[in-house]
C-alpha cells in the first residue's frame, strides 16, 4: 500500500474517526476534548486562583497544597486516580472521554490557578488599595476591578494553555481513548507497513494545529502591548 | 474495598518491581538531563550566532518539537524510526532493550527544545554592551559567550531550568506507552497482577511528589543562595 492509498482509505477515520455511523473519534475528538477541558477548567482555575492569593489563611493553605500536589504529579498519575478510582468511588462506571475529561479539567485548572495568581499579581498594588479605599469590599475590588484587567494580560497565557491541553490530549492513547493518537495507532496497526510515515503524518497534524495557535498567542500578546504602551498617553493628551 | 496493604509494597515480587520502576525512572530522568543540557546549549547559541542558517535550524528545531505532544515523539521514535534502518540493526534495537532508548531519545529532543529557549532568554537578560565589549576585546563569539555572558547568565537561568527538570521529571512517565519498564508502567502491571490499585498507584503518586519536592526545593535553595543579580 502506497501513502496515498493509505490517505484515501483512512483520512477520513484519521480526522474524525467512525463519524456519523460510530462515536466520534481521531482528530474532531482531540479538539473536543481539549475544548471541553479547557473550558470546564477555566472556572474552577479561577477560583483556585483566587484561593490562592485569598487573605484568609483558611482558604490559602489548603488550596496552594492542592495546586502544589496536582503540579507535582504527571497527568498520566491523574489519569490513572481517575480511571481505576471514579468508579470504585462513585460506583457508577465512567466512560473513557469523561475520565480524560475529569483528568484533563483537574490538571489544568491548577495550572490556570498560577495563572490566574500571576495575572492578578501583575497588577500594580495600588489598584486594590484605591478600590477597597472607594469602600468596595474584597470581593468586589477582584470582581470589577482587578480581574478585568487581570483577564485581559491573561489572554495569550491561555492560549498556550490550550495549546498545552491539546498536546495532553493524547495522554487519552493509555486508556483507549479514541483521540487522534490512538487512530494513528490502529491506521498502523491496520497498514503495517508505513510506520513511519504515518507517525511523521500524526507529528504533522499536531504541529500544524500547536504551531497556528501559539502565533495567535504571539499576536495577541503584542497587540495587548502596544495597547499599554499607547493608553497612558492618549490620557495625557 | 479491603484495607491499604502495606506488605505488598514493603517486601516480595512486587516490592521489587515498584521499587526497580522508581530506580529506572530516576534513571532516565539524569540521562536525559545530561545529554539535553549540553544540546539545549548548543541550539540556544545557534539561535544567538551572527549566521542566519543557524539561527533557522536552531528556531525550526525548536517549534517543531514543541509543537507536537511528546507521546507523538515517544510514538514515532520507538514505531516509526526504525523502520529507515536496515532489518539486522532494527533486530538488535529490539533486543537490547529499545524502550529505554527510544524513551531517552525522545525526552532529549523535547527537554532540549524548551531547555534551550530558557537558555536563550537568560542570555538575552544580559546587557548587550557586554558581548560588545568583549568583541572588542578582540574575543570570539564563543569565548565570549564561555568566559563573559554565560557565568553571568546563569543565574538567571538556574531557575527556569530547575522547572524544566520537574517538567522532565514528570514526562518520564509517558515512556510508559512504548513499554519502557519505568515507574507508572511497573505500577499498572502491579495493579493488573494484584487487582489492588491504590497500593501501587499510591506508592507511584507518593514517588512522584517527593522527588517533585525535592527538586523544587532544591530550585529555592539555589535561588536564595546565589540570587540574581541586577545589571
Amino acid at each position: 500500500m502506497t501513502y496515498l492509498e493509505m490517505l484515501d482509505k483512512y483520512g477520513l477515520y484519521f480526522l474524525v474517526g467512525l463519524y456519523p455511523k460510530g462515536p466520534l473519534g481521531g482528530l474532531a475528538l482531540t479538539l473536543a476534548l481539549a475544548s471541553a477541558g479547557l473550558l470546564l477548567a477555566l472556572p474552577l482555575g479561577l477560583l483556585l486562583g483566587l484561593g490562592r492569593i485569598s487573605p484568609w489563611g483558611a482558604l490559602r493553605w489548603p488550596v496552594t497544597a492542592l495546586v502544589f500536589v496536582v503540579r507535582g504529579t504527571p497527568l498520566l498519575m491523574v489519569i490513572f486516580w481517575a480511571y481505576f478510582f471514579l468508579p470504585s468511588l462513585t460506583g457508577v462506571r465512567t466512560d473513557r472521554f469523561n475520565t480524560m475529561l475529569i483528568a484533563l479539567v483537574v490538571f489544568d485548572a491548577a495550572y490556570l490557578a498560577e495563572i490566574v495568581r500571576a495575572g492578578i499579581q501583575a497588577l500594580p498594588k495600588g489598584q486594590t488599595e484605591a478600590a477597597r479605599s472607594l469602600g468596595l469590599s474584597y470581593l468586589q475590588a477582584m470582581r470589577l476591578v482587578v480581574l478585568p484587567q487581570a483577564l485581559r494580560h491573561m489572554l495569550p497565557s491561555l492560549v498556550n494553555q490550550f495549546v498545552s491541553t491539546i498536546k495532553e490530549t493524547s495522554l487519552g492513547y493509555i486508556i483507549g481513548l479514541a483521540e487522534v493518537s490512538f487512530i494513528a495507532t490502529q491506521i498502523n496497526t491496520l497498514v503495517f507497513v508505513l510506520p513511519t510515515q504515518i507517525y511523521l503524518t500524526l507529528g504533522l497534524t499536531y504541529f500544524i494545529l500547536c504551531f497556528g495557535l501559539s502565533r495567535l498567542a504571539f499576536w495577541l500578546e503584542r497587540r495587548l502591548s502596544v495597547r499599554e504602551f499607547t493608553a497612558p498617553l492618549e490620557v495625557t493628551a | 474495598m479491603t484495607a491499604f496493604d502495606f506488605s505488598i509494597l514493603l517486601t516480595g515480587r512486587y516490592h521489587d518491581m515498584l521499587l526497580g520502576g522508581l530506580l529506572l525512572s530516576l534513571q532516565l530522568l539524569l540521562i536525559t538531563l545530561a545529554l539535553a543540557l549540553p544540546l539545549a546549549l548548543l541550539i540556544a547559541l545557534m539561535r544567538l550566532s551572527e549566521s542566519r542558517l543557524l539561527q533557522a535550524i536552531a528556531w525550526t528545531y525548536v517549534e517543531a518539537i514543541r509543537n507536537v505532544p511528546l507521546l507523538a515523539h515517544m510514538l514515532f521514535w520507538y514505531f516509526g524510526a526504525p523502520e529507515l534502518l536496515p532489518e539486522e540493526v532494527r533486530t538488535w534495537l529490539y533486543e537490547h532493550n529499545f524502550e529505554a532508548v527510544a524513551a531517552i531519545v525522545a525526552l532529549t529532543l523535547y527537554a532540549a527544545a524548551y531547555m534551550s529557549e530558557d537558555l536563550r532568554s537568560g542570555i538575552r537578560a544580559i546587557p548587550k554592551v557586554q558581548l560588545e565589549a568583549g568583541r572588542a576585546l578582540g574575543f570570539g563569539f564563543l569565548a565570549t559567550m564561555r568566559l563573559i555572558i554565560l557565568p553571568q547568565a546563569l543565574r538567571v537561568t538556574v531557575p527556569p531550568l530547575v522547572s524544566q527538570t520537574l517538567n522532565l521529571w514528570k514526562d518520564t512517565s509517558i515512556a510508559t506507552v512504548i513499554g519502557t519498564a519505568e515507574l507508572m508502567y511497573q505500577a499498572a502491571k502491579v495493579e493488573t497482577a494484584t487487582f489492588r490499585s491504590f497500593e501501587p498507584f499510591g506508592f507511584a503518586t507518593l514517588s512522584y511528589l517527593s522527588v517533585s519536592l525535592l527538586i523544587t526545593g532544591l530550585g529555592l535553595w539555589y535561588q536564595h543562595r546565589y540570587p540574581a543579580r541586577s545589571t
